[in-house]
């Protein structure tokens, strides 16, 4: 009966100042809105980021012979032998983390098209590839793995090859090249990548089964280096342990013996992603703090001085009867009212106009679900305990005090 | 006779303002008995105001005794103090002291929400008698700033009838009006003293006071005159009496 007296009362305070209401609210509104806006932007760029970083192949991982230190001579890893088609089948069958994984063996040599010759590095591959280097064909197809197994004359060619080798426009899918005097009909040719960021031309490539190139233009049975992927950018660096041990195992490496490979995953690239990552979160948690800051010292203000401003109010109620305790209570559920719906417009706010930013600005944006539950939290809490502090002082005051306050 | 309602002994109100300490009250001591109409009188800083903040809970005395009914008001505690206001007094402002932008009707519900053996029913039907008792039935959806002083004066009148208090305190309830407002508020007053409730009522218009049976004029903080006044004049009757105005 009380409590429902009360909240009949707080309810109609509420309704016969709408004004001062709806001020209060918008303190609140704007505070929730703006967390909630600024943390999806933020978290939006991040992902993007993520996204840019891992779409240059964040999670390669690369698998070179060692240096030769067995002889009095030492001799530079890619003189050594000791990485074998073998071991790629095995890598290939025993890890888990690996999503892709190929062979590869390279050498340079000349591109001719008639008059027209320029001088590039031949990879040998497999299709795997181009998901390991996670790039895409602009024309023609993929050599397949039956093309592979039969060490089949075919070659996919970057950009700036075509470019010198095919200055006259024409479509090179189709055509014949030879590569070191080795005829190859070109069925494909690679996106164009730019340079890499060491500067090195990623379209002055030529890429051919990995078959073709060991038998016809090297005539080597070993591997020059395996390429993989790990099935995440987390999981790479348990899968360059995992590819240590099993090509320790597969060499039959005692303990005390160095590797003789070297495994490598993108460390540069995956250290450059998580300080940008870490910056940007730093970045996010400060922005964040500022605007909750900000507005919770608006709700704070706000609140504050509606409620001070109703000391003679206070003084009245208590004056015809109303205890200390029900004048409180009265504050409180007004409060409670005011934040929560406040709260709640400010929640639906911040996902409209991050939808907004979304469709109209075309910045990415993720509502990330703690920026909600924060920013709610702190905004009903701050208005929450800002009109119930100045409502508590004004009720402990005997009611004349309070009545004369201006 | 009949009992004695309010009992005050040896009452001093000290003020500190700064470093000066302002004694409204010096030592006061009267009682009232149930069923009188008493003046309190005296000119503006007499402590007449003040006194009458104490008699009605509102503020607390810096030292004596204050009785209503036999029961100490020192011993209370603040949610005590409050159902006494709410149940037993009636307080009547100078400014009126109306919640704004809220019905003359709510406004005088306003102490019954306070009293929780109240239903809504009964609430609503108290806040329409006590409105018609002041003659404002047809006022009872305006609110306070489309009503003239004197209506809000009969609004607030009503506020302090609705719970049945068994004695009202006006300060200065007529201070505001023009005489003729003030002379229908006064009858109001003498209808409500007639149905037995005790009224204690400050003002420093002599003429408001001819009304009373009891006055008693304050200066400087204490009494200086305590008298019955045998000759009580009817508010109604002054009414009818005065020359007619051009409205």
């Amino acid at each position: 009966m009380r409590l429902l007296n009360l909240l009949k009362i707080a309810f109609k305070a509420i309704v016969l100042n709408k004004m001062r209401t709806l001020l209060t609210m918008l303190g609140i509104i704007i505070g929730v809105a703006s967390v909630i806006a600024m943390l999806a932007i933020g978290e939006g760029s991040k992902e993007s980021i993520r996204e840019t970083i891992s779409s240059m192949g964040s999670n390669m991982i690369t698998i070179r012979p060692g240096a030769d230190d067995r002889g009095p001579a030492r001799g530079s890893g890619g003189n050594v032998q000791t990485l074998t088609l073998q071991d790629y089948e095995v890598i290939k069958a025993k890890s888990e983390l690996l999503s892709y994984i190929t062979p590869v063996v390279n050498g340079g040599g000349q591109v001719i098209n008639g008059s027209n010759n320029w001088p590039s590095t031949i990879y040998g591959v497999n299709p795997d590839y181009l998901n390991i280097k996670v790039v895409g064909l602009q024309s023609g197809s993929m050599f397949t793995d039956a093309e592979v197994s039969s060490a089949s004359k075919v070659v996919i060619i970057g950009q700036t090859v075509v470019d010198n080798v095919f200055p006259d426009g024409q479509d090179p899918v189709g055509q014949m090249v030879r590569f070191n005097n080795i005829p190859f009909k070109v069925i494909g040719v690679l996106e164009e990548k730019g340079e890499n960021t060491f500067g090195q031309d990623q379209d002055d490539v030529v890429i051919a089964p990995y078959t073709t190139v060991q038998k016809r233009i090297l005539a080597i049975d070993y591997l020059n280096q395996i390429m993989a992927s790990a099935i995440s950018e987390d999981d790479a660096p348990e899968a360059v342990t995992q590819v240590t041990e099993i090509l320790r195992s597969q060499h039959k490496l005692l303990d005390n013996v160095d590797d003789d490979f070297h495994v490598r995953s993108m460390e540069e690239l995956i250290s450059t992603f998580s300080s940008t990552s870490e910056m940007l979160t730093i970045l996010l948690v400060a922005v964040a703090s500022i605007s909750l800051l900000i507005g919770g010292i608006g709700i704070m203000n706000i609140m504050y001085v509606s409620v001070k401003e109703r000391t003679k109010e206070i003084g009245l109620r208590m004056a015809v009867g109303g205890k200390g305790s029900d004048i409180l209570m009265q504050f409180l559920i007004e409060a409670i009212l005011i934040s929560i719906t406040g709260g709640v417009l400010g929640v639906i706010l911040g996902l409209g106009s991050t939808v907004f930013i979304e469709k109209f600005l075309h910045w990415p944006t993720n509502v990330a679900l703690y920026s909600i539950i924060i920013s709610f939290a702190v905004c009903a809490v701050t208005g929450i305990f800002f009109g119930w502090y100045p409502a508590k002082k004004a009720s402990a005051l005997d009611p004349i005090t309070a009545l004369r306050y201006e | 006779m009949s009992k004695e309602i309010i009992k005050i002994e040896d009452l001093t109100r000290e003020f500190i303002m700064g470093a000066e300490t302002v004694r409204a009250l010096r030592g006061i001591s009267f009682t009232i008995k149930e069923g009188e109409f008493v003046t309190i009188m005296g000119s503006s800083g007499s402590g007449k105001s003040t006194l009458l903040n104490i008699l009605g809970c509102l503020d607390q005395p810096t030292s004596g005794i204050y009785e209503i009914d036999g029961v100490k008001m020192k011993d209370l505690s603040k949610n005590q103090l409050a159902t006494i206001r709410n149940e037993k007094i009636g307080f009547i402002f100078q400014s009126y002291n109306l919640l704004a932008r809220t019905s003359a009707l709510e406004n005088v519900e306003l102490p019954l929400f306070y009293n929780s053996k109240v239903s809504s029913e009964e609430r609503r039907d108290r806040a329409i008698k006590a409105i018609e008792m002041v003659g404002l039935s047809d006022r009872k959806d305006h609110t306070p700033s489309q009503l003239s002083g004197g209506q809000q004066q009969r609004v607030a009148i009503a506020r302090s009838l609705v719970n049945s208090p068994v004695m009202i305190l006006a300060d200065e309830a007529t201070g505001n009006l023009d005489t003729k407002t003030a002379y229908e508020i006064m009858s109001i007053f003498q209808e409500l003293n007639k149905q037995g409730i005790t009224i204690v009522f400050v003002t420093h218009e002599p003429d408001i006071a001819s009304f009373s049976n009891r006055t008693i004029v304050l200066k400087d903080g204490n009494i200086i005159q305590d008298k019955i006044n045998n000759k009580v004049l009817s508010a109604a009757e002054e009414l009818a009496n005065l020359p007619k105005q051009d409205d």
